[in-house]
């Protein structure tokens, strides 16, 4: 039976370039002298590094274990020394610096003893912590750790993601061919994790031997796993898209997938899961479509931390490359500097020559000619956005949903004045958390002004409350003296010894513990206005780590 | 008429009470704007008395440095005014900074703590003080009375946490 398709709106048709790569077998890339490891490889927070320099490794032994908020544990990709922990630089298009840990490797690849759990006897809990404890993240490019899309309730469709829509990339077509009972395995875990009814893996239509290999792994696994073909467009592997063409629920802004019951891995992380719990094999390796101007292309499999410039020497780079890319064409960026490492979510590195990739033409004005909304995925109006971005009128951006925006390139694909459109929704969108980010500081500075101004107030209260006390008290002691001692000589020198008294009670009084004063001599009101600002407080807390989520899926 | 005059009279007379505006809203929203680093450098105690003193005409709306001329102009575009630049006499616009102790050199005489507008100094007499960073509003009251001078100004570097998508920049090449 044909399942019903329901496609998504826009989308565009660019040259798919993927036979090139996928000629050749997988190979395994040679470990280089030195590996890289970033720390910062996730969404979220880095892991906490807990080895140190001159440390000896096993493969896959853990050297950076999970902190709190959203971080996953880092492993060794082999066994050999530390070497280093410093800032070295990590592929992102900054190019800034981030920790990396140096090793180097000992060539003898000897393992730390695996740990396997039987996914049948595992508690959900287990399982989940894991998947944290392997390291486990989205391997589509977003680096979301999988152990919290793994924890949702009520999600009655898993989608495993097989679309692979961006041209050049087939890291994940070649995963399919290969390691099709390790995808099915992962499919059928996640599932139980997730009490899913049925999963559907969405593998576009261009990849016909892909689509072969887990039907029939699907049908060896044996239990309800759908692999179904969706048209090859542009940006079919688009979360948002693929779940709108599998199941036709569109998921609106603001919403999870697991909001409408349906959560969606990469074939990548379904695979690595299954090998993590099945095996106990930390994430470690992943395949990467090394292609463009090269003479042979094709997918390797990489140790995590090998650096860019020694595995695009694998596939011979021709002489007329001028940059490379990592990621796809459409979604990728340049690399600023080629001794970066690959990392978890690092999918494909493209040679790029001026013949394959010409410079862009001079940008034009925009003319208004709308199709960019015709081909925009994400339903937006980008000329809008466009025109806002560019003259930095960002709440405008914010009406318009910029952050709807998937920044999958196909505006400025079909643009015909050759605007780079997404890098001004980038500019827009990075403006405004920052703006966000700044106003935060200001309210929470403007909280800790007014509380100190209130205590400087209370203080100078009790100051003078203090002093007024002890004025009255001296006095009624002077008033005192003369009825009480009258024997002695009344006048100077018996208001001298009262004085004298007072300063010894002072001083005892000094000598005894000091007692919290600040809490205990608090009024009502006081009480009050401190019980307010903490509760403002949590509210810009809880405010933060909402924008935090919302960015986290945005990426 | 009469009648009608008086029902609307009451009408409106119970809605001011009712419905009053608790504190000033204009003073709100100029605060709202002002960056709340708390500097002084605009000649009045803190942000929230130029915000006062901008909404009863006493101020200009330029004269904070740390706010910029993005602050002024949002503030010109609140009160219908013009956007002037930034005037020289309170200060210039600088990269934002945090106070950083050199904590060798600290001898623990609390000057700083008490100079401190959002108390993002901790310390206690004769011993080491340090600023949380991440509360410091880079004021820069804490500088001067420093016995020692053991306080610098350390501009923010771009880290992977701030770093920022730059505006597009469009090369301009000649025609072939």
């Amino acid at each position: 039976m044909m399942r019903q398709l329901f496609g998504f709106r826009g989308g565009v048709k660019p040259d798919s370039h993927k036979n090139e790569s996928t000629r050749l077998p997988v190979a395994k890339a040679p470990l280089p002298p030195l590996l890289t490891v970033p720390l910062r490889q996730n969404a979220g927070a880095s892991p906490r590094v807990t080895v140190k320099a001159g440390d000896h490794v096993l493969k896959g032994q853990m050297i950076a274990a999970p902190e709190d908020g959203l971080s996953v544990a880092l492993h060794a990709p082999t066994s050999g020394h530390v070497r280093a922990i410093e800032a070295r630089a990590i592929a992102h298009p900054s190019g800034l610096t981030g920790t990396c840990v140096i090793i180097e490797p000992d060539g003898a690849e000897r393992w730390v003893e695996l740990e396997p759990l039987d996914a049948g006897q595992a508690s959900p809990e287990q399982l989940r912590r894991r998947l944290r404890e392997s390291g486990l993240v989205g391997m589509g490019g977003a680096a979301f750790p999988s152990y919290v899309k793994a924890a949702g309730t009520g999600i009655a469709t898993l989608i495993i993601n097989g679309a692979e829509c961006e041209p050049w990339i087939t890291c994940d077509d070649m995963l399919m061919r290969t390691r099709g009972e390790d995808i099915a395995g992962g499919a059928i875990l996640l599932r139980e994790l997730l009490g899913a009814r049925k999963v559907l893996i969405g593998i576009e239509d261009n990849k016909p031997e892909a689509i072969a290999a887990m039907r029939a792994a699907a049908a060896s696994a044996g239990s309800g796993l759908e692999v179904v073909a969706v048209p090859t467009r542009y940006p079919a592997g688009g979360e948002k898209q693929l779940i709108r063409a599998l199941t036709g629920i569109e998921v609106p802004y603001g919403k999870l997938p697991s909001h409408f019951g349906v959560q969606c891995f990469n074939v990548g992380t379904a695979a690595a899961a299954h090998r993590a719990v099945s095996r106990g094999e930390p994430l470690i390796s992943r395949l990467v479509t090394l292609t463009g101007n090269v003479a042979e292309p094709r997918n390797h499999e990489v140790a995590i931390g090998t650096p860019v410039n020694e595995l695009i020497a694998l596939a011979r780079p021709k002489a007329d490359t001028d940059r490379y890319l990592m990621g796809g064409p459409m979604m990728g960026f340049a690399l600023p500097d080629l001794a970066v490492p690959v990392a978890k979510a690092t999918n494909c590195i493209i040679a790029a020559s001026p013949a394959l990739f010409p410079a862009p033409a001079p940008e034009m004005p925009c003319i208004r000619c709308g199709a960019c909304a015709q081909a925009c995925p994400a339903e937006l109006a980008p000329y809008e956005l466009y025109w806002f971005a560019r003259s930095q009128n960002l709440g405008k951006c914010q009406e318009y949903h910029l952050f709807d925006c998937i920044e999958c390139g196909c505006c400025a694909f079909v643009c015909p004045s050759r605007i780079r459109l997404v890098d001004y929704y980038r500019y827009a969108k990075s403006a405004i958390r920052a703006r966000e980010k700044d106003k935060l500081a200001a309210d929470h500075a403007r909280e800790r002004y007014e509380f100190r101004l209130a205590r400087e107030e209370r203080e100078k209260q009790e100051k003078a409350a203090k002093l007024a006390a002890k004025a009255a008290e001296t006095k009624a002691k002077l008033a005192q003296a003369p009825a009480s001692g009258e024997s002695a000589p009344a006048g100077e020198g018996d208001a001298k010894k009262a004085l004298i008294e007072a300063a010894m009670a002072k001083a005892r009084e000094q000598a005894a513990p000091a007692l919290n004063t600040d809490v205990q001599k608090m009024t009502a009101e006081q009480q009050a206005q401190v019980a307010a600002a903490e509760a403002r407080h949590a509210a810009a807390a809880t405010a933060a780590t909402a924008e935090t989520a919302a960015v986290a899926k945005d990426a | 008429m009469a009648l009608g005059a008086v029902l609307l009279g009451a009408a409106l007379g119970y809605a001011a009470v009712r419905f009053r505006v608790e504190g000033d809203p204009l003073v709100e929203k100029i605060d709202g704007i002002l960056p709340q680093t708390q500097c002084g450098q605009c000649g009045y105690p803190g942000c929230r008395p130029y915000a006062q003193a901008i909404a009863n005409g006493d101020a200009d709306i330029n004269c904070c440095p740390p706010g910029g001329e993005e602050g002024i102009r949002k503030l010109a575009d609140l009160l219908g005014r013009e956007f002037k630049p930034l005037s020289g006499e309170h200060g210039i616009e600088k990269p934002k900074s945090v106070a950083v102790i050199d904590e060798n050199v600290c001898i623990g005489c609390t000057l700083c703590l008490q100079a401190c507008p959002v108390d993002a100094i901790v310390g206690a007499a004769k011993q080491m003080h340090t600023v949380i960073a991440p509360q410091c509003t880079g004021c820069e009251l804490c500088v001067a009375p420093c016995p020692v001078d053991c306080i610098a100004m350390v501009p923010i570097a771009e880290t992977m946490d701030n770093w920022k998508w730059k505006y597009p920049v469009i090369e301009i090449r000649k025609a072939a």
